[in-house]
């Protein structure tokens, strides 16, 4: 059995979750009782991180993964990430990097450089 | 000089839902923020988690801030960015309120004026840190502006005092740019944080929480080179022979924020101790008749949605709306740290009115009770709470006829 603690809402539910059965107990919703077992499976995260800009009123743009990636890919994709330099005045939900890290989530912007 | 009906100092969340509301009701709005850019702290807070109340998304601090906005430029709110409020006076029938821009000095008369402030971080002067006076000793939030604003790295290698959220948010933020986190130290012998902070920022990255430890010393002459660390007993005195150092160029303090009030004492509007924000009633209606109070500054919230809430409530009142009041206060017991709003106004609408509370201690299986001139109108159960995770309630006092005295408490459920 393993003790996890839901953090999908502000509840923050207590689960513990049996590893042979994946029957999870504790959660008050469908989500929590998703992510007892994703937890335990292929625990899942959004990456908030910025990014270069050539902007010299704006050197940085706040970013997030469109999606969740598994906490195994946060390291690659931060690599990836520093390697980006944005150029273009975008809208913030523009995607700078499609498909990062081959997880299959893309990454977009949540500023807006264009106001 | 210019008029208006409602006038909101302040463009964060809070004043911003405030914003969108007032003008709603066709009045005359004008919203007065200091920096260049509407948004308040949320612009720097690049992390999600945000809207998950208010748009039913997770959102970043960015994104929930630039929709608010975009809602109040779709109004016919006045904006005045980097002016800055330097004097209020209350007139016969209206504030006189001064600010300074690059225009010059204005002088502006409001008939309602809403304080939605924000706050303000704990320093190191505020927490007693002995020792020299290096650079490298900074808050959390100042460490946020440096690298999601700026795109600088303040430190390599640090060390984080006190486990709020912004502590923990920052540790994950450190450590994903590369630096170092040493340890999280919290004075207390529980964490201040959410819950789910304490998991993704601590437990994701391996970074130590160190309950009831502290930081005693700081060493270094231009720059930080360490800080002395020192477990504490329950009463938060040195245990003597605990003491350790520990190599760093960086102290990141996360150790309260203080209600920004400045204005509000300026007014003589009286504060609560307990949540250092002004006493107000369930419109958040300050006990200066015609001033308002929302967000951070009424009282520090944990989510940035009870905040934009805050903000509504405060606009809802009608600027032609001059009382009179009766105001009942509430009563509280020890187990509750505060109650936001403090008082009730009968004279106001009672249907929906909307309770904020802290619990003093950590405590399981708990029964809320809400009284009315000693009669029992409702209950609620909890199985948790948490002085860092802040309820809210919603009450219809409409048919309770209040007379003498409301009465919230917080106790073991039987």
């Amino acid at each position: 059995m393993k003790d996890i603690i839901c953090i999908v809402c502000p509840n923050s539910c207590h689960l513990q979750v049996d590893e042979t059965t994946m029957k999870v107990i504790g959660q008050q919703c469908p989500r929590g009782e998703a992510y007892g077992r994703q937890e335990l499976t292929n625990p899942q995260r959004t990456l908030t991180t910025s990014v270069r800009t050539s902007f010299s009123d704006h050197p940085l743009v706040s970013v997030r993964t469109n999606g969740e990636i598994p906490k195994t890919a946060i390291a690659q994709v931060m690599g990836e990430l520093q390697k980006v330099i944005v150029t273009q005045r975008l809208p913030r939900g523009s995607v700078i990097v499609e498909n990062v890290a081959m997880t299959g989530v893309d990454v977009i912007t949540t500023t807006s450089l264009d106001r | 000089m210019e008029r208006y009906d409602t006038v909101i100092i302040g463009g964060g969340p809070a004043g911003l839902a405030a914003a969108s509301r007032a003008s709603a009701d066709q009045q005359s709005v004008l919203l007065i923020e200091r920096e260049a850019k509407l948004g308040g702290i949320l612009k720097q807070c690049i992390h999600d988690g945000f809207g998950l109340m208010r748009f039913k998304e997770k959102l970043s601090g960015p994104e929930y801030a630039e929709r608010e906005v975009e809602r109040v430029l779709r109004t016919n709110t006045t904006i005045k960015t980097l002016s800055f409020v330097t004097k209020i006076e209350k007139g016969d029938d209206s504030f006189i309120i001064s600010l300074v821009n690059r225009q010059g000095i204005e002088t502006i008369a409001a008939r309602k004026l809403i304080l939605a402030t924000g706050c303000r971080e704990r320093t190191a002067k505020q927490v007693s840190i002995h020792g020299t006076n290096p650079s490298g000793v900074l808050t959390a939030g100042s460490a946020q502006y440096y690298m999601n604003i700026l795109g600088q790295m303040p430190t390599k290698r640090c060390v984080i005092l006190g486990s709020g959220d912004i502590g923990l948010i920052m540790a994950r933020r450190i450590t994903l740019e590369g630096g170092q986190v040493l340890g999280v130290y919290e004075i207390k012998n529980q964490p201040s944080g959410l819950t789910r902070n304490l998991i993704q920022c601590l437990d994701d990255f391996n970074i130590p929480l160190y309950l009831s430890t502290t930081v005693t010393r700081v060493y270094g002459h231009e720059r930080l080179e360490g800080v002395e660390v020192a477990q504490v007993d329950d009463r938060f005195r040195v245990i003597p022979g605990t003491e350790k150092r520990l190599a760093c160029d960086a102290l990141i303090l996360s150790v309260g924020l203080i209600p920004e009030n400045e204005m509000a004492e300026l007014l003589q509007v009286p504060l609560n101790p307990a949540t250092k924000g002004p006493y107000v009633d369930q419109a958040f209606e300050t006990l200066v008749p015609g001033v308002f109070s929302c967000g951070n500054a009424l009282h520090v919230s944990d989510v940035a949605d009870m905040v934009s809430e805050t903000g509504e409530i405060a606009a809802a009142t009608p600027p032609s709306d001059h009382g009179p009041r009766h105001l009942v206060p509430i009563k509280i017991n020890e187990a509750l740290a505060y109650v936001v709003p403090s008082h009730i106004d009968v004279n106001k609408p009672l249907d929906h009115v909307i309770v904020y509370f802290r619990s003093r201690d950590c405590q399981t299986k708990q029964k809320l009770t809400v009284l009315i001139d000693e009669t029992i109108i409702m209950t609620r159960k909890y199985k948790q709470v948490r002085p860092p995770e802040m309820e809210r309630l919603k009450l219809d006092l409409s048919k309770a006829g209040i007379k003498d005295s409301i009465e919230i408490r917080l106790e073991a459920d039987a």
